[in-house]
This record gives C-alpha cells, sequence and structure tokens, in this order.
C-alpha cells in the first residue's frame, strides 16, 4: 500500500469503525502533544488507553496506564504510536500479536519494514498521521483554526 | 467505463481554482442544513462545561471561545483563502496592515531586523519605517529590481524578507524564486503580498514564498465595501532551524509552557499568529465583513478576467495617446517587466497601472480632477475604474525622493481598472487629458 498519501475514505472508516485506541507513548504531562490528542479523541467518545511502562499504575484523564499493549485484554482497534520510528518496529510487532486491526503511527513516525510486516499479517497501517489532526480535518472542526482541511462538498455533515 | 479505469480514478482529485473560489471552507451548515455562509454575529460562544473551557483555552480541543480568537464565518474566509493559496492555514485580520503586524509580531523580538523591498505600497513602508521602529523592529529597503540586493542587507539578526510580488503602484514584477532561495539560504521565510496579483493570477507558493499576506480589502473582496486583511502559511518553513524564531520554538508562558511548533507541527505559525499575536495586539475581522469579502471571492476569477483584459486594453490606448510619456504595465511589450510578468503572471498582469502624463504634477492633479467614470479616491481592487495621484496621496508621507524609488514620482498617475464597459473607460480618460 502507499504510505505517501491515504484516500479520505480510508481514514474516514478507520475512524468511524473504531472505538478502542492503545496509545503507545502516552504522557501524563498535561502540556504535550500525546496528552492532547488523548483529550481530544476522548471527547470524541473513543475509549484511550495510554500505554507507557514509565507511567504504569498511574492514571491519564481517570484512565490507568499500562505497561504493555499485553496487559490490554479488550480488544484493540488502533494502536496510536508515539513513539520515535524505530521503537514504532517493536511496537507494531507487538500489535501483531495482541490482534490489534489498525498500527497508526504519529506525525513524524514512519518505519516502513514494520509496515509490511504488519500488512502481511492483516492489518491496516497508517503513518505519520495524527488520528486527532484527521478527525478534526474530517469533521470539519479544525476549520475553525483557519487551517485548510482540504474537503469540498456539499452535503451537510454532521459527524466525520 | 470499465472497473479498471475507476479504479485507477484519484479517490480525492484536486478542484480546480474557480471551484475553490466558490466552495472551499463552505459546506452547508449541519444543523440548519443553511446553503449559504451564516454570519455567526456573536462576540462569544457557550461551554459545555467547566472542563470544556478548560480545554478550550489550552488549546486541547478546537472550538470557539470569542470573536476577537475564532468565529466561524471568519473561519470559512480563511479556510477559503487557505485553499485558493494552496497553504496550510491562514488568520484573518481587520486590514491588509493589521495582517502585517500579526506576521511580524511572531517572527520577530525587539532588536531584530528585516530585509524589505523597497517597490512597496507606501502605506507598508511607512508601517516598517515609522510605527514598526518604533517597536523595536528594524528594517533595510533594498532595490528589488536586483535580488543580490537582499542579500547584501542581511544582517546576523535579519528574521525575515519581505516583498510585493506585483509592486504597487509601479506594476514591477519581483523575482520571487531567486528572492526565496537568498531567504532560505539565510535560513528565513520570505514573506509575499500578493495583494495586487491574488491567487488567481500568481501562487506565491509555487516559487518559494512561505507565508503570503493580502489585503482582502481589494481585488479578493473585489467590490469596495469591507476592510479586510489576511496571513497564509504555507506550512512548509522548518521554524526550528538556527533556533531564530522562539516564539514558535521555545516555551510559552501564557500557554503553561507550550511549545507551539513540536505541539502543532505544520500548523504552528497560523495557530501562534492567532492565540498569541492576535489574542494579545486584538485586530479581529468583523464576521460581516467576512461574509462581504466571502460573496466577492466567488467572483474572483470572473472579475480578474475581465480587469486585466480591461487593464491591458486602456494600457495600450494610453500608450498610443499623444500626451502620455509612458505606461508601466508588465502586459505591455514595452514593459522592463514583461518577460518577468509571463513568468509570474501568465493569466494577465493584473488591473493596476500607472502612467506618466506630459506636464508632471500639475497635470497629473488636473487628470484626476477631471475624468468623470473614474473615481477619485486611495483603493484599488474595485469593480469600478479608480484612479490615484500617487505623489498628491496615498505617498505624500515619503520625500520625493522615496516615493520615486517607490514608483510615485510627480507625474505618476494610478488606475485601477475595472469592470465597466472598457470603451467607456478610453472616452474618459480620453475626454480628461485633452483638458490637460
Amino acid at each position: 500500500m502507499n504510505h505517501d498519501s491515504y484516500p479520505e475514505k480510508l481514514i474516514r472508516e478507520i475512524l468511524r469503525k473504531s472505538r478502542t485506541i492503545a496509545m503507545v507513548g502516552a504522557s501524563t504531562n498535561w502540556n504535550r502533544p500525546s496528552y492532547f490528542a488523548m483529550k481530544y479523541l476522548q471527547t470524541k467518545g473513543y475509549h484511550v488507553i495510554p500505554v507507557n511502562p514509565r507511567s504504569a499504575g498511574e492514571e491519564i484523564m481517570g484512565v490507568a496506564v499500562v505497561a504493555s499493549l499485553k496487559y490490554i485484554s479488550e480488544s484493540i482497534d488502533i494502536v496510536d504510536i508515539f513513539r520515535n520510528s524505530e521503537a514504532a518496529g517493536p511496537v507494531s510487532d507487538e500489535a501483531i500479536e495482541v490482534g490489534a486491526k489498525v498500527v497508526w503511527m504519529q506525525l513524524g513516525v514512519r518505519n516502513d519494514e514494520a509496515a509490511a510486516r504488519a500488512e502481511a499479517a492483516g492489518l491496516t497501517v497508517i503513518m505519520n498521521r495524527c488520528p486527532k489532526i484527521e478527525y478534526a480535518r474530517l469533521s470539519g472542526e479544525i476549520g475553525w483554526m483557519g487551517i485548510n482541511t482540504g474537503v469540498i462538498s456539499s452535503k451537510r455533515r454532521l459527524k466525520i | 467505463m470499465s472497473d479498471d479505469s475507476a479504479k485507477d480514478k484519484d479517490p480525492d482529485p484536486k478542484f480546480g481554482f474557480e471551484t475553490l473560489a466558490v466552495h472551499a471552507g463552505a459546506a452547508p451548515d449541519p444543523v440548519t442544513g443553511s446553503r449559504a455562509i451564516p454570519i455567526h454575529q456573536t462576540t462569544s460562544f457557550v461551554f459545555d462545561d467547566a472542563e470544556h473551557a478548560a480545554s478550550l483555552f489550552n488549546l486541547q480541543v478546537f472550538g470557539n471561545i470569542y470573536t476577537r480568537l475564532t468565529n466561524p464565518t471568519v473561519a470559512v474566509l480563511e479556510q477559503r483563502m487557505a485553499g485558493l493559496e494552496n497553504g496550510r492555514g491562514a488568520l484573518c485580520a481587520s486590514s491588509g496592515h493589521a495582517a502585517q503586524l500579526l506576521v511580524f509580531h511572531v517572527l520577530m523580538e525587539a532588536g531584530d531586523h528585516f530585509v524589505s523591498a523597497q517597490q512597496l505600497y507606501g502605506g507598508s513602508l511607512t508601517q516598517f519605517s515609522q510605527s514598526f521602529k518604533k517597536m523595536g523592529w528594524d528594517s533595510t529597503t533594498v532595490d528589488a529590481r536586483d535580488p543580490e540586493n537582499f542579500r547584501a542587507a542581511l544582517q546576523p539578526n535579519t528574521k525575515a524578507i519581505f516583498i510585493e510580488n506585483l509592486a504597487n503602484p509601479g506594476g514591477i514584477v519581483i523575482h520571487m524564486q531567486a528572492v526565496a532561495d537568498i531567504a532560505h539560504e539565510a535560513g528565513i521565510p520570505l514573506i509575499v503580498d500578493s495583494t495586487l496579483a491574488t491567487p488567481f493570477l500568481n501562487q506565491p507558493f509555487e516559487w518559494g514564498a512561505d507565508i503570503i499576506v493580502h489585503s482582502l480589502t481589494k481585488f479578493l473582496g473585489g467590490h469596495g465595501n469591507s476592510l479586510g486583511g489576511v496571513l497564509v502559511d504555507s506550512g512548509k518553513f522548518d521554524w526550528a532551524q538556527g533556533g531564530k524564531f522562539p516564539t514558535l520554538t521555545e516555551p510559552q508562558p501564557s500557554y503553561h509552557g507550550l511549545r507551539f511548533y513540536e505541539t502543532f507541527g505544520d500548523m504552528a505559525f497560523s495557530i501562534a499568529a492567532r492565540v498569541l499575536s492576535l489574542r494579545d495586539l486584538g485586530p479581529a475581522l468583523s464576521p460581516q465583513n467576512a461574509f462581504y469579502i466571502l460573496t466577492g471571492i466567488e467572483t474572483l476569477p470572473l472579475r480578474m478576467e475581465r480587469q486585466c483584459a480591461n487593464a491591458f486594453e486602456v494600457a495600450t490606448f494610453l500608450e498610443a495617446h499623444p500626451k502620455v510619456e509612458w505606461v508601466s504595465y508588465a502586459g505591455l511589450k514595452s514593459s522592463p517587466y514583461y518577460d518577468l510578468g509571463q513568468k509570474y503572471l501568465p493569466k494577465g498582469a493584473g488591473a493596476v497601472l500607472t502612467f506618466g502624463v506630459k506636464g508632471g504634477f500639475d497635470a497629473g492633479v488636473k487628470i484626476v480632477e477631471n475624468v468623470d467614470l473614474f473615481s477619485h479616491l486611495a483603493n484599488i481592487g474595485d469593480t469600478r475604474s479608480l484612479i490615484l495621484h500617487p505623489a498628491s496621496t496615498t505617498h505624500r508621507q515619503l520625500s520625493e525622493e522615496a516615493a520615486t524609488a517607490a514608483g510615485a514620482a510627480p507625474d505618476v498617475i494610478r488606475l485601477s481598472v475595472g469592470i465597466e464597459t472598457v470603451d467607456d473607460l478610453k472616452r474618459d480618460l480620453d475626454q480628461a487629458l485633452a483638458q490637460v
């Protein structure tokens, strides 16, 4: 699959169908980008489970932080990776092991080898994108800040 | 159509300029289904609860707080401009001057410096040399006809280069690509005022610009009824290089130590300009003006085509007129900027031109007083044709030397050609010239 650009429809479908997001590299610091993304996705109704071995046992926005994906008992729709491109490799492999549906690497994070392994195992892979920004773009909310959504449509949109 | 060709189709096609001019940023209202853009004439927006308010103030969720920061009607205009310029984000301001102030407020600290073209709108030259100077923002103006002049004026504390791609009032086309290269070699952004060109004639991001400013008051609004300005960010400049832009890379105390570039990436410039500069300086655009300007933008391509065609015909007529010394319009083959015009403005050289009337300052004053159809006023980009004698009006705050350098010598008459019947325009100029 081409990872330089993604069809709008694919991103929409992933965000529409998903409910549980494991956020690897979530920070307990409320002023970090991962915290911003988690907060936003929570307000949009996603069940976001923070994953970070250094903060395991603590809570972020009322949700217990787990040390690794394998400690999550429920089924995971998206593994959202807030780690560097190299570290994204083993996280992506772990996502395959736990049966996640989508591996989603954050803005600036891209690991094509890991993506190929995940796709071979039947997962969908999105790289170098932020689910918060994509949700806000497709819902039009990001346009309230003057950001170019690129969406042109004569349809009335109630949600993404 | 076979299945194969359907599969090959781009699922997200790029829309054409005319389509974007009508649609970008404007979807039917999700609640009411309104097809025209609702005018959100409100100062403030309710919070769902205290937690929602906190998240909004912390910039963790998107939403509206107060019209000085964001307004849904103004946001449609911002998205439309970002769409037309193919930029990442945009921010509106109450005028073009205010948009320039916001751009520099993000980039500059007191004691910093920028280099600008001397071929600029006279009001910009005054803004830079007087009011910006009072804030400790130093600048050097250089003759932009030779891009190397910008390189020669760079200092260690230089934070930007500022040009107009089509300079007002001289009809001068600047070699933007060469200036952009010089800026990028120095690790600083190129800011382009594209008011006269509009995104219909030239798209500065394609030629290396990093930030675009417009006076929306002119061709974009197009009907002479509303002031407005906008900045558009390409989202491509690396603000972390060289540590030159602390507002974008260092922790911001008013957001509890948030670093804008790290948090917002390619949206950092336009968001910082909004939530730091517009928040504190306050020149927000009114939603009513945004609505008028948006209505104008829908017909921008049609108006620009007609206005460029009319301007070319008026320029050709004046060039052959015995009482006219010279005509400066990049669309004329006689213009020293004809070749650059073909490169940067292939669809037309704009609708603003200048000419020199025989008889100097006094003859210039006579012409503007004797026209009947052209309106004597200090604006450009209206549907109506406009006329001005810069030396006695817009550029009178400048010395004669500086005014001449800016293209406003004593004999210069500036026209902004409208969408009227071109024969009527030529007849009006002819009778005014006959009285000189």
